[in-house]
């Protein structure tokens, strides 16, 4: 199923409008930030309000490596994941030491950490205006990642790799124990699994899919700002995989695909697209409340990962 | 094996358990009475490492209370609490794969759980949650089986059941006996108790009392209206 999920992204690179095409680039990459998301809330239960961070630590680390270092794109992609898993490291050995809502604050307060030093740094990161990356930079071997076509081959590349990545990690033995960690904590500690361990390992490859987001937001369009520092995204990874379906491995890019139209479309009408947006999320979660993909599986097909 | 001496615990600042004293022999099917509230539950806990305590608990030889949580079941200490706590959302064959996982046994020990609860054999691909409470019950134990651990702690394993799973319940422990596993068990019939115990300790207000052999109890039924009220 997985395999024929992408089989069908990359025909769909051939019939689609331009417009479209472009936009669903954009999707692919931001639906990899929600498969990475996905493995710290869907799988492990552990709901962080900061993953903004980990994907502008991809997005600076990539984009302030190309800049300021005038590294290649080959080298600054690669680096840019490794910040957002090193900042995951980081931020998770101190954020592990709570729960509940307690985990979801010091998430919070270290993102709007990270946006601030983002804005503080103006000089580099040149605040919410951003900087771009000029296009000649952007390329890896003979590949020009700014073509359109290039582009989302890439991007549905990415995904195809993260979805691949994520489903091997969530039948693995690993896989399994941060599903348990999730039904009950102290149940997996009495099987003698330590789960701050796991908790762990969950946030780094969550945060590391979050960078390499960001990373290849980067390199792809080119543009790197504060504004994805910003609470806004990590709002968003959430959004998606709760319409998507929590704990499902193609939930996140079906609620990323619907979020992103969702928006496209009601901002084309009205200026208050907000409001409606948050009605129809409503809605949706009151008729399917674990999302489209998590209440398919519970009715109808109880087979999907 | 097991060789508790003057054990404090308790929740928070809260503390339930004073001055226990316990020790658990090989093969042992050593029973804790007591009231409701009497500590019996938290003595478990405590064990595990569940709770806030102090003293001394050996297990061969190593001691316990120095450990963090989750090495205690690497140990070889087994446990099952009241009320099961399955992995509900989780399928019967995952919830034995996990708790094989931590023993790397593999195949042959989850062949054999299956072959101590058949039952489950034929629920494989069902939900844990969607099981009867038997089901459960025998689910909770095989994957505290399939740690292979040479002590067993059991929380009421009979609660709510049919006598028929009653039955299968007391056989296993019993089987376990047979193959050198201690069993620690907190129940409240003790009929039952009577009928498959090495000896009882009983438990009152957070202390220790007596700990003498079934048939000696058998002698002093004194002793059952004392501490529980029978």
């Amino acid at each position: 199923m997985h395999g024929g999920v992408i089989a069908a992204l990359v025909v769909l690179g051939f019939v689609l409008p331009e417009y479209h095409h472009g936009a669903m680039a954009r999707i692919l990459v931001l639906a990899v930030f929600a498969l990475g998301y996905n493995v710290l809330f869907g799988y492990t239960g552990l709901l962080s309000l900061g993953h903004a961070m980990f994907f502008a630590a991809g997005l600076y680390g990539t984009g302030l490596a190309m800049q300021q270092l005038g590294w290649s794109a080959a080298a600054a992609l690669p680096f840019g994941i490794a910040c957002g898993a090193a900042l995951g490291l980081v931020v998770g050995v101190l954020a592990l030491r709570t729960i509940g809502v307690g985990f979801m604050i010091v998430t919070l307060m270290f993102a709007q950490a990270g946006y601030l030093t983002s804005l503080y740094f103006t000089e580099y990161t040149r605040g919410d205006e951003g900087f771009t990356i000029p296009q000649a930079a952007r390329a890896i071997g003979g590949l020009d990642l700014s073509n359109a076509d290039t582009r989302y081959l890439v991007a549905v590349a990415l995904f195809g790799v993260a979805m691949l990545l994520k489903l091997w990690l969530v039948r693995s033995p690993a896989g399994r124990v941060m599903v348990a960690i999730r039904e009950n904590e102290e149940r997996t500690r009495m099987l003698g699994f330590d789960p701050f361990r796991y908790k762990l390992m969950a946030l780094v490859v969550s945060a590391a899919f979050a960078g390499a987001a960001g990373a290849a937001y980067g390199v792809l369009f080119g543009y790197v700002g504060a504004t994805f520092a910003s609470i806004q995204y990590s709002i968003l990874p959430l959004l998606y995989v709760l319409l998507g379906g929590a704990g499902t491995v193609i939930g996140p890019l079906i609620g990323t695909v619907l979020m992103f139209y969702l928006v496209d479309f009601t901002s084309s009408l009205t200026s208050a697209y907000n409001l409606v947006v948050g009605v129809a999320l409503v809605a949706l979660i009151l008729v399917a409340r674990k999302g489209i993909l998590g209440t398919i599986r519970d009715k109808w097909a109880r087979w999907i990962p | 094996m097991l060789d508790i001496r003057d054990l404090e615990a308790g929740y928070g600042s809260v503390t339930v358990l004073r001055g226990v004293a316990l020790d658990v022999q090989p093969g042992e099917i050593h029973c804790l009475l007591g009231r409701n509230g009497a500590g019996k539950t938290t003595l478990l806990k405590a064990i595990m490492g569940h709770v806030r305590r102090q003293g001394s608990i050996l297990h061969d030889g190593a001691e316990l209370t120095s450990l963090p949580p989750h090495e205690v079941p690497r140990r070889g200490i087994g446990y099952v609490p009241q009320g099961r706590r399955l992995f509900a959302e989780l399928t019967v064959a995952e919830n034995l794969e996990i708790g094989l996982m931590t023993r790397r046994s593999g195949r042959e020990v989850r062949e054999r759980m299956l072959a101590l609860f058949p039952r489950l054999g034929e629920r494989l691909r069902q939900r844990a949650g969607t099981l009867s409470g038997g089901e459960q019950q025998m689910l909770a134990m095989a994957r505290a089986l399939a740690l292979e651990p040479t002590l067993l702690l059991l929380d009421e394993p009979t609660e709510g059941l049919q006598p028929s799973m009653i039955q299968l319940i007391r056989d296993v422990v019993t089987d376990l006996r047979q193959t050198h596993v201690a069993t620690l068990l907190v129940e409240q019939r003790v009929e039952a108790v009577l009928r498959v115990a090495d000896r009882v300790t009983f438990i009152e207000n957070g202390h220790t009392r007596e700990t003498l052999t079934a048939d000696e109890l058998r002698g002093r039924p004194e002793l059952l209206d004392r501490y529980v009220g029978v």
